[in-house]
């Protein structure tokens, strides 16, 4: 397993995560050492193995109903926000 | 303890029952221990004295209004990745570092209920990725033991703060080991419930199927009081079980005449540290004589735990953590030139160094191309994982073994090596993908550093694993050692 700098700088893309060019020759080389280590999982055969995704598959079962159960909290959410007027999120101008 | 207040949780709620003290006698005590004593361990990033004092006031008034439970008054530690209404809540990034939560997490709700005093939050490694707690934002906590060496992670200012006699109790969250690892390190008691028995509402996300948020104190007898505030069914979680009310406390003197307990071959490694072995073999004649019986089982895919929770952990990590955008909340970035130099910027100065490795990680084994040979083979291990564990219960109540390979390590010494870190949470990271339960105790010392004891159960198994750690510590002094600094 060995990525190089221009995985790396692919995978932070669509992670949406800036990476400079050394930052990204130092984390191709971390995560090609990570990705040898684990391809141990690799080797056993799990053909016939039904994924288990969640936990709670096992302990319970089931998850609640998902129905809409809280209120409007725009206004306290909006407390925390960088920067809001009026009571919408501004960023920068996405159209010309 | 100084001036005349015990150290455990049960203890104080007697004293604050006969009247010996009040409970705002009691915080103002905590108050200025850390004051006193923190800034060489660090364990808190927020101190909340005006906000504990307004509750110790309320508690101690709910007392004389003869209304009073046994947790009233109690003070408490709590992970800064639990919402705190007003105050800060960090999760230990820069992403967050000025971010006030505009409501309380459940559990947060839950022991202010049971009048419970909130003192601070405390110290964690960035959005509890990390089991030295070196990787926060608002720097390193220092094992009370030796603060040359980490306390372990990601609750690691909880530990500290408990083992320093910072706080009697505090919240801690697990997701790979973040509970059971630190107190280990820290020489405190620490318990990882059943996955959706705590609720996870205004528990900052993580690894959504493994994280689960418990108890950590000095005693077992601790953990089951403060458990029963905290767990129960919780309809804004949606992963929350609902169950009958169960106390935790009941079955706790209880003999463990009968009780048969399994060494799993794998967690039992002959090539470990001979003085933990012998440690544990020490703990495992104390069970004997108590009346367990032993005999070895094994779990066959243990040795793939690792890599199976790093991918399903990481995997969920990225797309967890895509909500910190720089729109929203958090930290932004300064002049933005498009909305896409506003998120890949606020992202890349928010983040640390770990948490954007593993959303690396994590948006990797996920992408297109991949994602079979990454995620969904280490969703198959996990399946494996789990039915290992079912196939060792079939025989055994409990599985005993070690928490963590070694004791406390130095600070800085496997920072640089993010796979080395990685590999010390070979014995706890099963329990997760599995969503077991499962505590760490303290089991002796090591060249005067503590190590831990691991019990694993079955689903839903609490009241036998504090039972059998409340008699463990009842012939047993390791937890009632305390670090020297903590004076």
């Amino acid at each position: 397993m060995s990525l190089i700098a221009a995985d790396i700088q692919r995978v932070a893309r669509l992670a949406r995560l800036h990476i400079e060019p050394d930052e990204a020759l130092h984390y191709a080389a971390q995560l090609s050492g990570i990705l040898d280590h684990f391809a141990t999982m690799t080797v056993i055969d799990t053909t016939a193995v039904t994924p288990l995704a969640h936990a709670i598959e096992v302990v319970s079962g089931s998850t609640r109903p998902d129905v809409v159960t809280e209120d409007d909290h725009r206004t306290e959410l909006q407390t925390g926000a960088p920067q809001v007027e009026a009571g919408y999120y501004l960023v920068p101008r996405v159209l010309e | 303890m100084d001036a005349g207040f015990p150290e455990t949780l049960w203890a104080q709620a007697q004293g604050l029952r006969s009247g010996a003290y009040s409970s705002v006698e009691l915080t103002a005590h905590y108050l200025a221990r850390i004051a006193r004593l923190d800034p060489q361990f660090n364990a808190y990033i927020t101190v909340c004295p005006d906000r504990a004092r307004a509750q110790a006031v309320a508690a101690d008034a709910t007392r004389a209004r003869g209304e009073s439970g046994i947790l009233t008054g109690i003070p408490y530690a709590n992970k800064d990745i639990f919402c705190t209404r007003g105050v800060l809540t960090t999760c230990g990034s820069r992403m967050l570092a000025n971010w006030a939560a505009p409501y309380d997490a459940t559990v947060v709700a839950r022991l202010g209920d049971a009048g419970m005093v909130m003192l601070g939050k405390t110290n964690m490694d960035e959005f509890a990725m990390g089991s030295s707690n070196e990787t926060s934002y608002f720097g390193a906590v220092r094992n009370p033991w030796d603060t040359s060496r980490v306390p372990g992670g990601s609750s690691g200012g909880s530990a500290a703060a408990v083992a320093a006699r910072l706080a009697p109790v505090a919240t801690g969250s697990d997701t790979g080991g973040s509970i059971r690892q630190p107190a280990a390190l820290c020489g405190i008691s620490g318990l990882k419930p059943t996955y959706g028995r705590v609720s996870r509402w205004g528990m900052i996300a993580f690894a959504s199927s493994l994280d689960q948020g418990g108890p950590m104190a000095l005693t077992a007898q601790d953990l089951a009081l403060m458990f029963n505030a905290m767990a129960g069914a919780d309809p804004r979680d949606a992963t929350s079980i609902a169950r009958p009310p169960e106390d935790f406390s009941a079955a706790l003197e209880r003999p463990l005449a009968g009780l048969r307990l399994g060494m799993p071959a794998e967690y039992w490694d002959a090539a470990a540290d001979p003085a933990l072995q012998a440690g544990l073999l020490a703990a495992l004649e104390n069970f004997r004589a108590l009346g367990a019986s032993v005999r070895e089982v094994s779990l066959p895919h243990a040795a793939v735990s690792i890599p199976a929770y790093y991918v399903v952990a990481c995997a969920e990590a990225s797309s967890n953590l895509s909500r910190y955008d720089g729109v929203r909340f958090g930290h932004r970035c300064a002049a933005p030139q498009d909305l896409a130099d506003l998120y890949s910027r606020s992202r890349a100065e928010g983040f640390g160094d770990e948490v954007k490795r593993r959303i690396l990680m994590g948006t990797y084994a996920l992408s297109a191309g991949y994602y079979d040979a990454w995620y969904r083979k280490a969703q198959q291990l996990r399946r494996l994982i789990q039915q290992d564990f079912t196939a060792a219960f079939a025989g055994v109540d409990l599985l005993i073994g070690p928490t963590t390979p070694t004791t406390a390590f130095a600070l800085g010494s496997k920072f640089e090596d993010p796979l080395t870190m990685y590999l010390a949470d070979v014995y706890t990271t099963g329990v997760n993908l599995a969503g077991l339960p499962a505590l760490s105790v303290p089991g002796g010392f090591i060249n005067s550093l503590p190590f831990g004891v691991q019990l694993i159960g079955n689903y839903f198994s609490e009241a036998t694993l504090l039972q059998a750690a409340h008699q463990y510590q009842s012939t047993t002094n390791w937890h009632l050692q305390r670090p020297a600094m903590a004076a």
